[in-house]
């Protein structure tokens, strides 16, 4: 599947505004009152988005957004404050290192790095938990991680056609 | 020797794994003075401020779907409904007569004793705005603030008894704490026989310790126990759980009781925050702790 890389039409550099904008809806999202049978398998809309700008845009979104979002996601949640920084930071720094193999690779073969990514964000949270003496959680607490990488192909093609409509001022 | 520079376009500014150390060291400083000290409140309310218009979007699909099915319930159900309530209000009004004889025989007992006032007076009426995502947080946001006069430490009910307390109050949400959070001690008494214990939070989801109980108490399956209103963070007499299974082995000192709470803790989405006049008696950081001392952000 090489659907990103043979597009022939230019792609304009991304305008912080989408970026803005696509954060704030995976806030939103992410704070949506979800029946309980649901809850159990939301994505974390938030770290999927940030692993998208991570990687496709590692020069305009890396590890210093990724840690003030996870503050604003600690105090939505009234989590332990830093601990989404950190989960968050350390996901979007194993995204920036790896962002130029990333680029190279299909969406599904992406997705399978996603998994790993977002699992690893969770086990941070986890660790944090454990070690203020919460309980220990089943294996159903890593769902999201896994649906929120079946969600990971559909992003390109949503932010490529926001990027074709909205082209720079100077290309106009 | 001509140095080779590589020219400015190649220059990004530290290391990814240097902004990472740095992050990653501020973030755990921050939850090392947030779990142990009020410093950063500050901050906390400040971000909330940002983060409540998000919370408050978020919920706006579901009003909006309560508005409509409301705007569509058919005639009947609204008839059913009238029918029951004006029962309900019937009944109500008969308990109330005798309550506020009772009261005012209570008022002028206290008064005649010396004995002053427990009852906070004002109720807050209020809606959770947001859970955790993460499922085992006992957690939840509500959308009344300092804004509204809510304070941390106050009680927080619902139409059956207690759900938890306030632990930290931004300008227009306050975190609340639920009965179920392993960090949670509410002091309470047996309706039966006065007597009185400390009912803990558990690891186990939906279920209450009453731990440091003789193995001889004198405590039954489904007794109710409320609170005692020792301590000051609860007033008296509220609901709290009923004792659901009672394990006495004599090799232990004390009897393993679980409880289940009253309230629908987890499942209802009104609350209602009891605020005093006075200021709540334990101090924002250590809201009615006992014995087990931790730090309340899990």
């Amino acid at each position: 599947m090489t659907a990103k890389r043979d597009a022939p039409e230019i792609t304009w550099p991304t305008r912080g505004k989408i970026i803005a904008l696509g954060m704030v809806i995976a806030l939103v999202l992410n704070l949506l009152p979800l029946d309980a049978r649901i809850l159990p398998i939301r994505p974390d809309f938030v770290a999927l988005l940030i692993l998208y700008w991570c990687i496709e845009q590692p020069r305009r979104f890396g590890i210093g957004s990724a840690w003030s979002i996870g503050l604003l996601m600690d105090v939505a949640y009234g989590s332990l404050f830093g601990q989404h920084a950190l989960a968050y930071s350390a996901m979007a720094f194993v995204a920036v290192s790896l962002h130029r193999r990333l680029q190279s690779f299909s969406r599904w073969q992406q997705a399978l790095h996603v998994v790993v990514l977002l699992l690893l964000a969770q086990a941070l949270i986890l660790a944090v938990n454990l070690l203020t003496g919460a309980p220990t959680v089943g294996l159903s607490y890593f769902l999201p991680a896994f649906s929120g990488a079946l969600l990971w192909p559909a992003l390109p093609s949503l932010f490529n056609a926001l990027r074709r409509r909205t082209p720079t001022a100077d290309s106009a | 020797m001509v140095e080779i520079q590589p020219p400015s376009f190649f220059k990004r500014g530290p290391s990814p794994l240097a902004r990472f150390a740095v992050f990653s060291l501020l973030a755990v400083i921050f939850m090392i003075v947030d779990a142990h000290h009020q410093y950063l409140a500050v901050v906390r309310q400040g971000l909330s401020v940002v983060v409540y218009p998000l919370q408050k979007l978020a919920n706006a699909p579901a009003d909006a779907f309560a508005q409509v099915s409301g705007f569509f319930v058919s005639q009947a159900t609204l008839q059913d409904e009238n029918l029951r309530l004006k029962r309900q209000v019937l009944m109500n009004a008969v308990k109330l007569q005798r309550y506020q004889s009772v009261n005012a025989e209570n008022a002028y007992l206290r008064q005649l004793f010396g004995i002053r006032q427990r009852f906070p007076e004002k109720v807050i009426a209020t809606e959770i705005l947001s859970t955790s995502r993460d499922p085992y947080s006992q957690k939840v946001i509500v959308d009344r603030g300092t804004y509204q006069h809510v304070a941390a430490g106050e009680p927080v009910i619902d139409a059956i008894g207690v759900i938890g307390q306030v632990t930290q109050a931004y300008p227009f949400s306050s975190e609340v704490t639920l009965l179920t959070d392993k960090d949670m001690a509410v002091p309470v008494k047996v309706v039966r026989n006065g007597l009185r214990a400390v009912v803990f939070g558990s690891s186990h989801r939906g279920v209450l310790d009453l731990p440091y109980m003789p193995i001889n108490a004198d405590i039954q399956n489904g007794d109710v126990l409320v609170t005692s209103g020792i301590g000051g963070a609860y007033p008296p007499g509220l609901p709290v759980a009923v004792v659901s299974r009672i394990e006495r082995n004599a090799a232990y000192a004390f009897a393993k009781i679980a409880c289940t709470p009253s309230a629908g803790v987890g499942r209802h989405q009104q609350l209602l925050i009891l605020t005093s006049s006075q200021p709540p008696t334990p101090t924002p950081a250590t809201p009615a702790r006992g014995a087990r001392k931790k730090t309340h952000d899990g």
